[in-house]
């Protein structure tokens, strides 16, 4: 009996351990002496430390400390986390999707009296990222227009010209998928919703827009069927593949010239080394296919806004080193070089670092001056909704299980708006 | 006076296992229980005024349980858990009585070998797996069976534990046939038992606790089941972000930021997994007597 209830005892603290839930741990160091601000800087871009270093070197008065706790979506759920522990970082990097939510919970502060200057280098449609209802809450670091990348040698070895519309991208897919079964033009990628959320803004979907103090939610538009449709027809006519991207089976198949052509960011180049290091030099930029001939309307994927949090006790020095970080000449050209980022600053654009090409597209020289053009024309929507993670998660489970079992792509985008607002609702946000 | 001492010391001697115990489990488990009886509301306004905590009462337990996910996510952990179990225990037993068997070589390095397996990390295995099953990079045929197809995905994951977990199962169960007196043995070759019925009539029979035991310990791990399915979940789509409820569990948490939702699902799950083994551990002691 007394064995059974050690048993029963340590079964408890069992159930109790897998079940318990685990806390992140936050690290902001705010203390100052003597006048002087320490700051500490959450980002993932690799070589920021450099950039940081260029600041630590001309403000002595404010240093920054830069760590990497995460990633994207990752870096956000630890800002979460140590906002209500209440040992966040001062300053932090934001994906665009994701700071309404950050603003909804009030992990990041309203800057907008200390980027009185800073705001003035950014286009409204750039700006329209970080500013919610007249308040600026982040200064932005990248813009990130969809581009279709395509590889130069295979298209020549079997013939194909760049599509410049997706009736003639549809066609080169089944003309290389009779040419060659075993190499794909491109994959549906149902784990990352970046890509297709890009092309969907592109078709005209506003999936989130705010009518006064009220949210609008039209995930499932007709724009964004037209779209869905489309790729279903791809699919279902097997002329491109349907496993995830950024998965190790997809690194060897761009790898090994098993796709043709990869719609992403503008931030690709610095992600081949990475994915498909052996394809150095044979990877092409081209403007994204139109769903009308010359039309130059392009969507956007990731991008994001460096931001103050609300936890800092110098924002104003926060929002300085923001500002800095994305406007100064020396900060965006440095940015430029170890991080390739394509700078959001208007002027940052005209840097003369743009004129080489980025270092995996050596044949590509002209490559900034892509981007640079369709950067204007790049379409998003009027704004984020605040809880895109629910969406994106949504998207990945209902176009997986669509994929899995040949069902429509419509229904999916249903699942996805009804699960978007049925989480608003009860988050307490009022959507008409 | 040393009488009094001695009666403190077995108290003093528990002290760090209870502190450790109240500090990282019984504390966490009465905040999640707090959790789950609260929801965070957002305050008017487009992006809200902020946003305050308030107390629901049931609400949590009530969204918890009317999302027809959790239930898809239950059923699919006990198809896993279906193959899981008796793979896992009729394998360790059978590598069990293959190694107890007198003339059986190489006794040593085999049971090593069948334990090795244990010690790598499941998320490391199921990575190793992932590759193994994936048409581009598999050694196994991938590129011919479709290791992520709607049904054979659950073959795949629960293979991946099973790989993990009957090493450990086999040495409980080779421990305790060691344990048998050797002269049940003799009297049964005197009478012309053989190795196989010996195995059958005798062995199993007796060990049958201890494969009580893995039983329970293999249905408790087929509640854990997060790091197998997690790991495989970026390589397919076969995989959602919500297939087994823990997985359910740290969606709700740790992605869609609804840590109270979470917390009321994990609270149900505790005491599931507490009836579960409550039933489980009566049933060992039944087979114990």
């Amino acid at each position: 009996m007394r064995s059974q209830w050690r048993l029963a005892g340590a079964l408890i603290a069992g159930a109790l351990l897998v079940t318990g839930c685990g806390g992140g741990s936050g690290g902001g160091d705010q203390s100052s002496a003597g006048g002087k601000a320490n700051l500490t800087f959450w980002d993932w871009d690799p070589n920021m430390d450099k950039v940081v270093a260029i600041w630590n070197d001309a403000h002595p008065d404010i240093h920054v400390t830069l760590s990497n706790p995460a990633g994207g979506d990752q870096l956000v759920s630890k800002m979460i986390t140590a906002h209500h522990a209440g040992n966040g970082p001062d300053i932090a990097k934001v994906e665009y999707q994701s700071l309404p939510a950050l603003v909804a919970g009030q992990e990041v502060a309203d800057i907008t009296q200390y980027t009185g200057d800073a705001v003035k280098d950014f286009d409204d449609n750039t700006l329209k990222a970080t500013k919610f209802q007249g308040k600026v809450y982040g200064v932005p670091q990248d813009v990130a227009p969809l581009l279709l990348f395509y590889r130069t040698d295979l298209f020549q070895q079997y013939g194909l010209k760049v599509p410049t519309t997706w009736d003639e991208f549809a066609q080169t897919a089944q003309d290389l998928h009779t040419k060659a079964p075993t190499v794909s033009l491109t994959n549906f990628d149902a784990a990352d919703p970046g890509w297709i959320t890009g092309l969907m803004q592109q078709a005209g979907a506003d999936w989130w827009s705010a009518d006064g103090d009220k949210w609008k939610v039209d995930i499932n538009s007709a724009a964004s069927k037209k779209v869905a449709s489309y790729w279903e027809g791809l699919v279902k006519a097997g002329t491109i593949a349907k496993n995830p991207s950024f998965s190790p089976e997809w690194n060897k198949q761009m790898n090994e010239g098993q796709v043709a052509a990869w719609i992403s960011g503008a931030w690709a180049p610095a992600q081949f080394s990475g994915i498909a290091p052996n394809t150095k030099g044979k990877w092409a930029a081209a403007p994204l296919p139109a769903w009308t001939a010359g039309d130059k309307t392009t969507g956007i994927w990731g991008g994001s806004a460096t931001t103050v949090t609300t936890d800092s006790k110098h924002p104003a020095q926060a929002a300085q080193f923001a500002a800095w970080l994305n406007t100064d000449a020396k900060a965006v050209a440095a940015q430029i070089q170890n991080i390739n980022v394509y700078p959001a600053a208007t002027s940052g654009r005209s840097l003369p670092v743009l004129s080489s090409p980025p270092p995996f597209l050596p044949n590509q020289t002209d490559y900034y001056g892509l981007v640079k053009q369709v950067a204007p024309s790049s379409r998003s929507f009027s704004m984020w909704g605040p809880d895109v993670t629910v969406t994106f998660g949504a998207y990945t489970d209902k176009f997986g299980a669509a994929l899995q079992n040949n069902t429509a792509f419509g229904a999916a985008l249903d699942d996805m708006q009804n699960a978007t607002v049925a989480d608003m609702k009860k988050q307490g946000f009022t959507v008409g | 006076m040393a009488a009094r001492n001695r009666a403190k010391l077995p108290y003093l001697l528990v002290l760090p296992a209870v502190a450790l115990l109240a500090l990282f489990v019984v504390a966490p488990g009465v905040y999640a229980l707090v959790l789950s009886f609260q929801a965070r509301k957002v305050v008017g306004g487009l992006l809200g005024g902020g946003s305050r905590l308030v107390f629901v009462g049931l609400d949590n337990y009530g969204t918890a349980l009317a999302d027809p996910e959790l239930w898809s996510s239950i059923v699919r952990m006990l198809l896993v858990a279906l193959l899981f179990i008796p793979a896992t225990v009729g394998g360790a037993l059978l590598f069990a009585l293959l190694l107890d068997v007198p003339r059986v070589r190489l006794a040593r390095t085999t049971r090593l070998a069948i334990f090795l397996p244990y010690a790598v990390p499941g998320v490391i295995a199921s990575l190793m797996w992932g590759f193994m099953y994936l048409p581009a990079t598999s050694p196994i045929g991938g590129d011919h069976v479709d290791f992520f197809g709607s049904v054979t995905v659950f073959f795949s994951a629960a293979n991946v534990a099973v790989w993990g977990s009957v090493g450990f199962n086999m040495i409980v169960i080779f421990t305790a046939l060691r344990g048998l007196p050797s002269e049940l043995y003799e009297a049964a070759r005197i009478d012309g038992c053989s190795e196989l019925r010996m195995a059958l009539r005798i062995k199993i029979p007796l060990v049958l606790p201890a494969i009580a035991m893995c039983t329970l310990f293999t249905a408790l791990a087929s509640l854990q089941l997060f790091n197998e399915p997690n790991t495989l979940r970026p390589l397919s789509n076969a995989v959602s972000s919500t297939w087994v409820p823990l997985m359910k569990i740290y969606e709700d948490a740790f992605v869609n930021s609804d840590v109270n939702k979470a917390a009321a699902t994990s609270v149900l799950f505790v005491v599931a997994a507490l009836v579960v083994s409550l039933v489980a551990s009566r049933t060992v002691s039944r087979v114990n007597r």
